[in-house]
Order: structure tokens, then C-alpha cells, then sequence
């Protein structure tokens, strides 16, 4: 990511110097501002072979902020834990792949349109042949008096972000002038960084734009009830200060007043058009760039696209798919073809502070003899509108808290719908509703995914997700079509585990759990594929099938003890030993250290045991300590002592919990604000042997400092001053991924039932060998729904869940004290059946740095070459 | 609830090995897991894997996995696919034919069969 500059910086290669080029033979496009539009439009040229690539254009573009473009929509989920670079909407090659000329941090000061050149901030001067103005908006400040003071932000860049994160973490309270669509996701951000926060709305309701009264009411009940303070007709008058010129308060029209530290204004965005003010373009009388249906301005040579545009129907439009729309539009004008923008619908569906909000076509039952139908339940904040025209056509609607028929009724305005309204509205379970409206009832010319324009008949094309998403871009704007898109792939043709069984993991753990089954082969036999019945499984299913007997074990009434009968056959040669095979055939013993706390005692033992052993010893990555090559008839004699000096099995050979690594935390560390060590200890012994889909680690950390490295984790712990932050789906590996934050400032009770639901929901759910990470990116919904399913128990699952993991904590007993203590289960621990006292003649070592390594040389026979540690075929 | 059918038909009988021109012992019957092998010390000093099935048929082949040199099959995990019996290495997952030795994954690559008959 570029640094903030304000030299005049390329990030392709150019060898000409802008200001010295006097006149360029090819010509030249100039793009004034690098937000959602302007790169679309660069995406658009690049499509039409325009770029410098490709033979086109010269192409510049001048960036204001100090990143090339991001996702503004989904500007909110930085606060969920999205970094600016995820926001990003450039690939890291595209300038330089495209040849075309970015400015980061170089602003457009003025445009001289007799001489056909743009000046920027740094002094540079670009003649242009094209001028492209896509300069967006800017958030419209009431001229009340204290607006400047210190405490005072907009809601529009990351930048604005960054501050109000710094600045809200020495403030408690928090209030958002403007209840509309942004205001509130402001509000959802406040509330997230921990402030009491309150909604400022001069309007009677809500959201006034999208929704109507009803819907209003509906959407006030649900965010009040989320602990958010809503003032309606209320205008604010000032905002006060105190001496130091920080934010005390707000003065509010009807004489009250409210005790705030911060103000966020969003009381809508203004088109930056000064810069075409400036120049003589026309404007109009509100402000935005006037525009004709080419998108061009009064002068041919230069054109405006997005929010700063007044287009020929006469509005400026503040959503992206009109902007997209816009920028498809000019770079086919510049590209010397035909194109128009007339106007765009104003349909939107948004998931505000959890709840969905949809308004589409013309919903507020504008036209003359339209009705309504209604269906409105406040308590449980739902409300839905259509809106009918008088011969029967759908002519728009709202929807609040249940938007489940979006993504179908959009598509379906203008049309006659083909069953009765009043059934899509009803609630399901009222007898004779709601009709489930299949995506396949739409038309082929539907459009399905309104940010890109792209019809049902043209997603059909495709197959599966990802090339849709390739091919027509569908889904990749504001992600409300997904759904529908979903609906329309083909059912994917086999979605079994493996050859033995058509079924997913999780499939068969919902078999499993059901109908109690404890045994692998009546599994096979009873739900396996014909062709698979009656024999042995597989190395795929097996394990599987073993880990989801294990995991349930205790309430399925299956043994807990991984080894007995029939599950011993099941389990990867790691837990049939119950420790990890090496690549010379010993093994390895990681002994439980939770939290990494060791006494020295412990400590002592371990290097006794290792020195008896003749073992090498190493700290690993997740805080302990591994002991290598051991051989099998070896294990119990070395785990007899560990076990004696109050070690247990660390599960390091099994798809369950390995670690959860701490920080000092508070007790030590100068910065901590809780116990991470007694709350990473506790944690490891709840969910120690609990048998998962892939393997599970965690980390505590005492404070934002994050030493624990928490966020690497399937499940982090960060210490706040009030309590615990709770983050999942995170990933070392081949794959990183930081962890999201599921929920903040839990106390310990709340952070455990967290944990408990999560991890049961992901045994459940997820597939063979699939870490929590690569879980929450496939699932529906995503992060969203399984915040829902676990902390708003939107499924109804929670009590179950809990009780499953009460089952598991209640039955958990150390494998390996079991085994030693069990002659039956020893009898497996020989190398070989015929002869119980020799060692594995194959299994040798040879000195390096004080320690033991494997001899490869004895491995590598005349068959075939074996790699060796330097790589080399011997 | 569904409940285990495991229809081995376990013998009381000894599992022998031919080995030269002799039969090897190798163990009790019932010393054997069906889904699992044991590793057998063959009198020159190499090794062999013997697998018993859920239908309780006995296999035996070389313990030496081909791919690494480490003498871990008998360690691996039994399966069956088109009907015919394999083991998976435990190390990289390769897997055997367990009646012919062939490696169903690599065509090139086969580890020794032995003759084995279980009474
Ligand atoms: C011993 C250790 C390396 C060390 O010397 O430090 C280690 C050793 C192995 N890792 Fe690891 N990993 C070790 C920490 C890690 C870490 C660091 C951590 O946990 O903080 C990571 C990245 C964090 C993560 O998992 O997200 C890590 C990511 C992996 C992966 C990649 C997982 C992924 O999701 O991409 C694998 C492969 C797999 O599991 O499929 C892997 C697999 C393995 C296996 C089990 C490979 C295997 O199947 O034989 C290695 C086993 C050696 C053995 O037999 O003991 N190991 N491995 C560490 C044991 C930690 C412990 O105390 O339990
Ligand atoms: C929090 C938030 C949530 C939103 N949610 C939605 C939603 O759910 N759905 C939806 O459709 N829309 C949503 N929007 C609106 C959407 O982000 C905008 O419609 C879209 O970004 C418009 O794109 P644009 O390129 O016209 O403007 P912008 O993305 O604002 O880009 C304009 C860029 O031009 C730069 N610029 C301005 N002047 C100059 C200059 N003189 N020189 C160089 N650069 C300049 C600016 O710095 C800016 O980077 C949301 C906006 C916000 C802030
Ligand atoms: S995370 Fe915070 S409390 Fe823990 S060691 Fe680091 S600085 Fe100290
Ligand atoms: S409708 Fe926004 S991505 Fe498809």
C-alpha cells in the first residue's frame, strides 16, 4: 500500500516526465479522483483495450486520499476487523499491468479548459485530450455552531475511521447527527468501539429516504432494543465544548441537551464540484456536475461519473451501482461507441446493525392509484410493504427485518406478480404464506445483481459461483444478490465425502447425532453408497467418521475413548498411537503445557525423561515442548513417567485443540488489563480432546498489544479494560487470515458460552479437514450468520450447542492415563506382533548439535531415491 | 440406533506367513484388529505388514513404504475401493493394492506380496 505522499508518484512505469511533455501523440485521459466510479471506469477503459497496454490511451489519474481506490460501502468492516488493504478495490498489478499512471495523494487543484490541462496539489500539469471527473462527495456538515470541535468527525474514508478509532478510545458516550442509512451504520460503529450512543434525527423517522412510517417504526423498535438511544424531530442546535476545545455535548432543538464526547456528523453528502465550478462548468442549482446521457458535461471534452454528477434525469445519485453504471457509460462514449445513462433505480438492501432493511422501485407509493399491501408485526420489528399498481404490477416495496424476498421481488418490478401480494408479505406459518418465490419464477431479463447490471439470463451462463463472479462480476459489489445467485447455480453434482458415502462431513454428523450411531461399519452399511456397502471404507471416511463419533461421543453414548473397539480401526496411525508419526517412522510426544505455564519441577521431569529416552527436544510454535524419536514400544514407558508427574496427552496427533497460548498479561506485563494466562488455562482445559473437522488453536492476550498472537487463532482472546474480545476464524498456515471480532467486552461467563456455541456450531457444520477459517469464508452468510446463529441464536441451536460442550467437558479423561493403566490398550504398543521385545531395527538416529536426528541413510534401500534434509536424491 | 454388524469370522487359529520355504508364525488370529495391520520381524531381518479386512480375509506385503524408505505401512489404514482391499500409507497417504502390492496411486511403484494363510 503506497505511502501518503505528495510528490507526484507513479506506480507504473513511465518514462515521460508530465510536466516537461508538452503535447502527447497519443491522447490522453485524465481521471480526476480514484474512488468506487473513477476505478471502474479505469476497469471499463481496460476492458474496451483503451489503456496504455493495450495501445490506447495515455491514461493519469489523480488520487486525492491516500490509497488508491476501496470498497466505501463496506467502509463498517474495517471496524469488524477488515483491514484497509482488504478493502482495497485494486489488484496489486493493475496500475502497472494496465500501464496506467496513479498519483496517490496528489489532488486536482484547478483545470484550465482553453489550454486542456489539469494542474495538480504537487504543481504537476497533465494536458488532457479527455477529462474524467469522478470526484464523489463530501458530507454535509450543518453550520451549527461547535461543529469544528476537537471530537467532531465525518463518516466517509478510512482515514475518517482511523481517527474516530483513536479518538473514541478516550471517550464513553457518542452521538450521530442524522438517522438515515449512513448515520446508523456511524451509530453501529460507535456502539462497536463500546461507546452509549445516540441517533440524532431531525426527520419523524428513520431512514426517511428508503423507508416509509411503518417501516420506520419497525426499524426503531429493533435498534433501540439493541441498547441505542434514537431522537426523532429533533434538529441539533450546538455543539458544545470544553475549555481544552473538546466535544462536552449537544444542545438539541426541543431544549434538551446530551452529555456526549464525540459527534459524528451524516446528515447526507453534498457532489464535490468545485473543482468544475471553478472551471465554468455548469451545475446545477443544488450542486452536482451537470451531465448529459453520454455523461458528458458542457464541455464535450470532459465528463463526470458518480456522485458528483447531476445526470440528464435531473438527480444526483449517492449510491454505487448508478456511479458503475455511469463509468460503463463514458468509457463506451470514449471509446467511441453508444451509450447512455438515463437514470437508475434507487433499490437498495442493506443489513443494518444486523437488521435487514430493503427498499426497492418506488416505495413510497408515489404513482397515482397504487395500493399498498402491509404487513407489519413491531414486536418482532418486521415490516413489509408492496407496492401494487391498479392493474396488479409490483411498482416497489419495503422491508424490514425479514428481507429474505429481496433479491426475487426487485427483479419482479413492473411486472404482474404471479401469485397473490398479500402471500409474499405473510409471515411463514400463517396459513397460506408466504409463497416461496423462487428465483426460477424471474424472467431471463431480470436483473438479478443491480450493482452490475447483470440479468438472470446472463449468470445462468455460468455454473458456479466463482465464475460468475469472474465472468460478469455479479455479487461483487454490495453482495445482496448473492442469495438469488446462489439459488440459480446447479446443485453442485456430488457433494460426498468420498467414495464410500454421499454425504458431507457435516451431513454425517447430523446422522450421526440423530440416530445415535456408534458404529463405523452399520454407518457404511446403512448410509453408505450401494457400491460401498458391506466393505472396509476408506482413509478418508474413517478418520472422519471416527473424529465425529469421538466428538459426540457422550451423547450419543459412543465410548470416549478414541481407541475403543471398532474406533480403534478408524483412526489415523497419529491418534492409534496417540502421538505424532515422524518421517523415519518414530514418533514424537507433546505433553499438554496450558497457557505455555510450567513449573520447574515440570520442567526437570520432561528433561529427565528426554535424557533417559535419548530424545531430541524442541520448543515448538505453540508454547511447549516436543520430544522426537520415540519408537512405538517406547510411548508407554515414556508417557508412565510423564503422567506421574502430572503431564497429560497435548493432542498433538489429533484434529482437536492443540494449544491455547498466552501472555503474561496483567499479572507481569506493564500494559495488561486481565489474567490472560488463568483465562488461556481455563480455555485449554475446557476444550482439551475435543475432536473437531481440522485442528483448533487459540491464544489470550492481555491487551491490544496482542503479544499472544490471538488473532492468528481459529479463536483469540484480547483483553479490554471491561472485559474480553472474541475473534474467530483465524489462520497461520499456507492461508493466513486474521481473525474477525465476533463480540467485545464479554465478561468471562459470556466469553465461554461464546466459545462453547462457536466451536460446537463449527464441529457441526463444517467440512473434513476445513479449519474454522476457510469455514467462515464458505459458509452462507458468512461471519454475519454465524454471529447470528451464536449470539443471537437466530437457529434456536444455542441450548444444544451449550449442552453438547457441557457433555464433552463432563466426559473428558486423559488418554494416555487411560492407556498405561489398561494392559488391553498396551498390547497395540509393540513394533512387532512376532517378535513384542525387539526394537525397529529400521528406526536409528545420528548426532547433530548435542542432540539426535533420524538416519535417512538407513531408509533410502534400492528402490527408490529418498529425499534427504539437504534435498539432494541419495 | 444403528448397531455394529462386523461379521469377522474369527478364528482361533494362528495367521502364518510363507516365508522361504517355510511358514512363519506370526500370531494368534485374534491378535488381529480387522481395518488394521501389525508389522512382522521376517527372520532376515525385513519387515512385513500384515492386514486383516471387516470381512476377517488376511493380506500381507512389505512394511517398507516405497515413497519414504520408513518401515510404517503396517501403521496405515485400511480401505476398500471397487471391492479390492488397500492400505494407506500413514506417512503421505499413498495407497496398496493389498492382493497385488501395486500402488494405486503411482502405477510404477509396488511393494513385495506375501502368501499368508490364517486358520
Ligand atoms: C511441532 C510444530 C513445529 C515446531 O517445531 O514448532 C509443528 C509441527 C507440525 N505441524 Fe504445524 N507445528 C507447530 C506449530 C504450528 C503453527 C504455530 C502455532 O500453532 O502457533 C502453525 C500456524 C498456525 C495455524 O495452524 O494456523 C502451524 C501450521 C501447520 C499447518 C498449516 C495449517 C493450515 O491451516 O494451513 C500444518 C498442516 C496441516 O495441519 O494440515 C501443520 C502440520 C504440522 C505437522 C503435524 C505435520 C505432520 O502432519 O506431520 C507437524 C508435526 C510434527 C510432529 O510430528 O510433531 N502445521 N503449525 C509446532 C507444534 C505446536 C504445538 O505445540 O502443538
Ligand atoms: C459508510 C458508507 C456506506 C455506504 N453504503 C452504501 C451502500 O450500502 N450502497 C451503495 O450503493 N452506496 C453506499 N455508499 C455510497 C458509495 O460509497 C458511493 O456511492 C460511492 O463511493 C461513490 O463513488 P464515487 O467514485 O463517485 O465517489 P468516491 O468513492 O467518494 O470517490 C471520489 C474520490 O475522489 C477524490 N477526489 C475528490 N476531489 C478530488 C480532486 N480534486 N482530485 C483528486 N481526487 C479527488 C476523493 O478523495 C475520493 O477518493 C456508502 C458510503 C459510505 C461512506
Ligand atoms: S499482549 Fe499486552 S499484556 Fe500481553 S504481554 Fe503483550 S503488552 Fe503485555
Ligand atoms: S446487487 Fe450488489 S453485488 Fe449484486
Amino acid at each position: 500500500m503506497p505511502e501518503p505522499t505528495f510528490e507526484p508518484r507513479t506506480t507504473a512505469a513511465s518514462n515521460t516526465t508530465p510536466n516537461t511533455q508538452a503535447q502527447t501523440a497519443v491522447p490522453t485521459i485524465v481521471v480526476v479522483g480514484h474512488g468506487m466510479v473513477g476505478q471502474r471506469f479505469l476497469e471499463s477503459l481496460a476492458e474496451r483495450g483503451l489503456t496504455p497496454a493495450a495501445g490506447g490511451a495515455r491514461v493519469v489519474v489523480l488520487c486525492e486520499e491516500p490509497r488508491p481506490a476501496y470498497d466505501r460501502v463496506r467502509l463498517t468492516s474495517y471496524f469488524a476487523g477488515q483491514s484497509p488493504e482488504d478493502l482495497s478495490l485494486v489488484e496489486p498489478d493493475f496500475m502497472a499491468r494496465h500501464g496506467i499512471e496513479l498519483y496517490v495523494g496528489d489532488p486536482a487543484t484547478a483545470v484550465d479548459r482553453a489550454g486542456r490541462t489539469v494542474t495538480a496539489r504537487s504543481g504537476a500539469v497533465f494536458p488532457y485530450d479527455t477529462l474524467v471527473l469522478a470526484t464523489g462527495s463530501y458530507p454535509f456538515v450543518p453550520p451549527v455552531p461547535g461543529k469544528d470541535a476537537r471530537g467532531c468527525f465525518v463518516y466517509r474514508t478510512i482515514e475518517d475511521l482511523l481517527a474516530i478509532e483513536e479518538y473514541a478510545k478516550g471517550a464513553a458516550t457518542g452521538a450521530v447527527v442524522g438517522g438515515g442509512l449512513l448515520g446508523l451504520e456511524a451509530a453501529g460503529a460507535l456502539k462497536g468501539l463500546g461507546l452509549a450512543t445516540h441517533v440524532v434525527e431531525f426527520a419523524p423517522r428513520l431512514m426517511p429516504v428508503q423507508v416509509d412510517e411503518g417501516g420506520g417504526a419497525a426499524l426503531l423498535r429493533t435498534i433501540q432494543d439493541m441498547g441505542l438511544t434514537v431522537h426523532t424531530g429533533v434538529g441539533t442546535q450546538e455543539v458544545t465544548a470544553g475549555e481544552d476545545g473538546a466535544v462536552t455535548g449537544m444542545s438539541l432543538s426541543d431544549g434538551s441537551s446530551l452529555a456526549v464526547d464525540l459527534v459524528v456528523f451524516s446528515a447526507g453528502v453534498r457532489p464535490r464540484d468545485q473543482l468544475a465550478r471553478e472551471c465554468g462548468l455548469a451545475v446545477g442549482e443544488r450542486g452536482g456536475i451537470v451531465v448529459d446521457e453520454e455523461c458528458r458535461t458542457s464541455d464535450p471534452a470532459v465528463f463526470a461519473i458518480g456522485e458528483c454528477a447531476l445526470t440528464a434525469d435531473g438527480r444526483v445519485y449517492g449510491l454505487v451501482a448508478p456511479g458503475y453504471d455511469m463509468a460503463r457509460t463514458a468509457a463506451e462514449v470514449v471509446a467511441g461507441g453508444r451509450a447512455a445513462f438515463t437514470g437508475a433505480d434507487l433499490s437498495t438492501k442493506l443489513k443494518l446493525l444486523g437488521v435487514d432493511v430493503a427498499s426497492f422501485g418506488d416505495a413510497h407509493g408515489a404513482a397515482e392509484g397504487s395500493l399498498d399491501v402491509v404487513y407489519s408485526d413491531a414486536r418482532a420489528g418486521v415490516y413489509k410493504k408492496l407496492v401494487m399498481g391498479p392493474d396488479g404490477t409490483l411498482l416497489g416495496g419495503v422491508l424490514v427485518g425479514d428481507a429474505e424476498q429481496y433479491g426475487t421481488l426487485r427483479p419482479l418490478t413492473g411486472s404482474v406478480l404471479p401469485v397473490a401480494p398479500e402471500q409474499l408479505v405473510l409471515p411463514a406459518g400463517s396459513g397460506g404464506g408466504p409463497v416461496a418465490l423462487g428465483p426460477g419464477a424471474l424472467p431471463d431479463e431480470a436483473v438479478i445483481c443491480s450493482c452490475h447490471n447483470v440479468t438472470k439470463g446472463a449468470i445462468c451462463e455460468h455454473t458456479t459461483l466463482p465464475e460468475v463472479k469472474k465472468c460478469t462480476k455479479a455479487g461483487t459489489g454490495c453482495g445482496s444478490c448473492l442469495k438469488v445467485i446462489g439459488q440459480l447455480m446447479p446443485p453442485p453434482e456430488d457433494s460426498g465425502l468420498c467414495g464410500c458415502f454421499p454425504y458431507s462431513r457435516s451431513e454425517l454428523y447430523e446422522i450421526v447425532r440423530t440416530l445415535e450411531v456408534t458404529s463405523f461399519a452399520g454407518l457404511l452399511d446403512s448410509h453408505g453408497r450401494e457400491e460401498a456397502r458391506g466393505g472396509d471404507g476408506c482413509e478418508v471416511c474413517k478418520p472422519t467418521v471416527g473424529s465425529v463419533i469421538a466428538s459426540l461421543a457422550p451423547t450419543v453414548g459412543a465410548s470416549g475413548y478414541v481407541l475403543d473397539g471398532e474406533q480403534a480401526a478408524l483412526q489415523d496411525t497419529n491418534d492409534h498411537f496417540l502421538a505424532n508419526l515422524q518421517r523415519n517412522g518414530s514418533y514424537s510426544i507433546v505433553p499438554r503445557i496450558p497457557g505455555g505455564e510450567i513449573t520447574p519441577e515440570k520442567l526437570i521431569v520432561i528433561g529427565e525423561v528426554a535424557r533417559d529416552f535419548g530424545l531430541y527436544t524442541k520448543i515448538t510454535g505453540g508454547q511447549r515442548i516436543d520430544l522426537f524419536g520415540a519408537r512405538v514400544d517406547q510411548l508407554p514407558l515414556i508417557w508412565a513417567r510423564l503422567v506421574d508427574a502430572g503431564f497429560e496427552s497435548g493432542h498433538a496427533y489429533g484434529k482437536s485443540l492443540r494449544t491455547v497460548k498466552s501472555c503474561v498479561g496483567q499479572t507481569w506485563c506493564r500494559y495488561g488489563v486481565q489474567d490472560s494466562v488463568r483465562m488461556a488455562i481455563d480455555l485449554e482445559l475446557r476444550y482439551r480432546g475435543l475432536r473437531s473437522p481440522h485442528k483448533l488453536k487459540s491464544a489470550v492476550s492481555g491487551c491490544a498489544r496482542e503479544c499472544a498472537e490471538a488473532r492468528g487463532k481459529d479463536f483469540g482472546i484480547i483483553a479490554t479494560a471491561q472485559g474480553w474480545n472474541l475473534y474467530v476464524g483465524g489462520n497461520g498456515g499456507a492461508t493466513p487470515r486474521h481473525a474477525d471480532l465476533l463480540a467485545q467486552d464479554l465478561s468471562d461467563a459470556e466469553l465461554v458460552r461464546l466459545i462453547d456455541r462457536f466451536l460446537m456450531f463449527y464441529i457441526r457444520t463444517a467440512d473434513r479437514l476445513e479449519r474454522t477459517s476457510a469455514w467462515l469464508e464458505r459458509i452462507d452468510g458468512g461471519l454475519d450468520h454465524v454471529r447470528d446463529v451464536v449470539v443471537h441464536d437466530s437457529l434456536g441451536l444455542c441450548e444444544e450447542l451449550e449442552r453438547l460442550m457441557a457433555d464433552h467437558v463432563a466426559g473428558y479423561r486423559d488418554e494416555w492415563a487411560e492407556t498405561i493403566n489398561d494392559p488391553e490398550r498396551l498390547r497395540r504398543f509393540v513394533t512387532f506382533v512376532n517378535a513384542p521385545d525387539a526394537p525397529d531395527p529400521s528406526v536409528r538416529f545420528i548426532p547433530e548439535r548435542d542432540q539426535i536426528k533420524p538416519d535417512l541413510e538407513l531408509l533410502s534401500g534400492p528402490v527408490l531415491a529418498v529425499r534427504t534434509l539437504e534435498g539432494t536424491a541419495s | 440406533m444403528a448397531t455394529a454388524t462386523i461379521t469377522t469370522a474369527r478364528g482361533t487359529g494362528s495367521v502364518r506367513l510363507a516365508h522361504g520355504t517355510d511358514w512363519l508364525t506370526v500370531c494368534e488370529r485374534g491378535l488381529l484388529t480387522p481395518g488394521r495391520g501389525v508389522a512382522v520381524l521376517l527372520p532376515d531381518g525385513d519387515q512385513a505388514a500384515v492386514f486383516m479386512d471387516r470381512a476377517g480375509q488376511v493380506y500381507a506385503i512389505g512394511n517398507r513404504d516405497p515413497f519414504t524408505g520408513a518401515y510404517v505401512l503396517s501403521r496405515g489404514l485400511l480401505g476398500s475401493a471397487g471391492g479390492r482391499p488397500f492400505v494407506a500409507s500413514p506417512l503421505l497417504k499413498q495407497r496398496f493394492d493389498l492382493a497385488t502390492g501395486v500402488c494405486l496411486d503411482d502405477e510404477e511403484v509396488s511393494v513385495p506380496v506375501f502368501t499368508v494363510r490364517a486358520d
